[in-house]
């Protein structure tokens, strides 16, 4: 960790008033939790839960050719996204590695903001300056601009149609418009991290606060509570979705993630890590190395990320993330294996803890779905 | 929160109750409980075995970590709780009551314990 002082967001008084427990979050001083993890968790399972998180990098591309820009610069197709659409994407090097992974927003004909990880803003900024060299585009550090509060959880619709305006009903999931929230300007996105409906509420630093106390006093009777990153971390884990430098890094393809399909080759024009990704896909359909594969304990010890994954006394594969589930109510790991112990159901896996091998089924992902 | 006045405490942030004929009882406390996060898995030694004061002797599982559990006070444990094993919440909900964790039939005490005030004064920086 670097010594530099940490960031604090716009809600930094508030967490502390409420008690927050803190931690360093790539370099940001963020709510781990505000009492137990695990009522968090539910609560968003069951409720609502309201998230800061306003460590994730916004950067903002215009101009006359963002959409080219964008269509070389990062895997997927954006310039077929919709004005008002969001898609889910990734940032890759020459070599195919991810470099990140991505949300961008269509925010018009000629303007698109891209979400970048906390801990790659500052990288994924960089990249998208270099690969802007030649196309008519302005890649714009909007990180400073705005805060983020995430509203998500089966109550979340309602709690935010008390107060705005906006057309909630008409806004698919992956889709974002800009209104007013508690007569604060904000973009409405639906979208999320927890496998809930929920939204995104993009807003000027200095509205945060008004948000986040209307979202409170609308939301609290009917059980929504402030959640931490702790929860936040194991309703992804559930969901099955990927945390990068955990289950994506420079190491590894969006092929070998098994997320092949967020790469579209059919796009117009070449795109940076093109050659390289054609390759990854051909080896990840004839000679998968590894494959990322759910893991459910039979006993309740807790596989960490690094934990090695065994069979029959050999190393098979490494634990990426693991926690205790609250809904499955059984610790849940992901985990790259070896493709030959890679089905679910595959007998006689098991995750070294700490020297003794437990034994865990190999399961597909996700653990957790919601009923629609 | 307040630490009990007649428990003693040691650097790792467990409690030792006085003994009573010759057995006390350990658990962790509640600022080492709230330092965890809701604790999910404990490991406990079993009765019979010898712990020794200042080294590890079980685990203690949290959502995001995993903790070795240190004995304060040197003996043979007469008896685990067996509520804490199967509710492990129990730590985080009842540090000092419900939620011990076992009992030690006391060979030797250590002399580096802390009283509650002096706990509190330690946890707090």
């Amino acid at each position: 960790m670097s010594s530099s002082p940490l960031r604090r967001t716009a809600l930094d008084a508030l967490h502390r008033s409420l008690g927050a427990t803190m931690t360093d979050f790539a370099g940001w001083d963020m709510p781990l939790r505000y009492g137990s993890e695990r009522d968090e968790h539910v609560a968003v399972r069951t409720k609502a839960g309201l998230f800061d998180l306003s460590h994730m990098g916004e950067i903002t591309v215009t101009g006359s050719e963002a959409d080219r820009l964008l269509d070389y610069a990062l895997v997927g197709n954006i310039g077929s996204v919709g004005v008002g659409r969001a898609r889910y994407t990734m940032i890759c090097r020459e070599d195919g590695g991810i470099l990140d992974d991505l949300i961008v927003y269509r925010l018009g004909e000629r303007e698109y903001m891209v979400v970048a990880n906390a801990s790659n803003a500052q990288v994924v900024l960089d990249a998208l300056v270099e690969r802007s060299s030649g196309f008519d585009a302005e890649v714009r550090d909007d990180r400073d601009a705005y805060a983020l509060i995430a509203v998500q959880g089966p109550e979340s619709p309602g709690i935010l149609k008390s107060l705005t305006d906006a057309d909630l009903d008409g806004l698919k999931y992956y889709a974002g418009l800009p209104g007013t929230v508690a007569g604060v300007p904000a973009l409405i996105a639906r979208t999320g991290y927890t496998g809930e409906d929920g939204f995104e509420l993009f807003v000027a630093p200095s509205d945060a606060e008004k948000l986040w106390q209307a979202l409170t006093e609308a939301g609290t009777p009917v059980g929504l509570a402030p959640c931490g990153l702790s929860c936040r971390d194991t309703l992804r884990l559930e969901a099955g979705m990927p945390l990068y430098g955990h289950e994506l890094g420079t190491s590894l393809t969006p092929f070998d993630a098994g997320l092949g399909r967020v790469v579209k080759f059919e796009k117009e024009g070449d795109f940076v890590g093109r050659t390289a990704l054609r390759e990854a896909a051909a080896r990840a359909q004839e000679n998968p190395p590894r494959v990322l594969v759910g893991l459910v304990a039979e006993g309740r010890r807790v596989p960490r990320a690094g934990y090695s994954v065994v069979a029959g006394g050999e190393v098979i594969g490494e634990v990426t993330s693991g926690a205790p589930s609250p809904t499955l109510g059984r610790p849940i790991a992901m985990a790259y294996v070896d493709a030959a112990h890679s089905a679910p159901g595959t007998p006689g896996v098991g995750v070294d803890i700490r020297g003794s091998h437990e034994p865990y089924e190999v399961v597909a992902l996700p653990f957790y779905k919601r009923q629609k | 929160m307040s630490n009990p006045q007649q428990l003693r405490y040691s650097k790792e942030h467990e409690w030792l109750s006085d003994a009573e004929d010759g057995v006390a009882t350990v658990g962790i406390t509640e600022h080492a409980a709230n330092a965890l996060g809701d604790v999910v898995f404990v490991q406990l030694p079993e009765a019979g075995d010898t712990v020794s004061a200042g080294e590890t002797c079980g685990e203690l599982e949290s959502t995001k970590s995993v903790s070795d559990l240190y004995s304060p006070v040197t003996g043979e444990v007469t008896e685990v709780n067996e509520d804490v094993v199967n509710d492990p919440s129990l730590v985080n909900s009842a540090p000092f009551e419900g939620g011990w964790l076992f009992k030690v039939r006391v060979a030797e005490m250590p002399d580096d314990l802390l009283s509650a005030d002096e706990y509190t004064a330690f946890s707090a920086g």
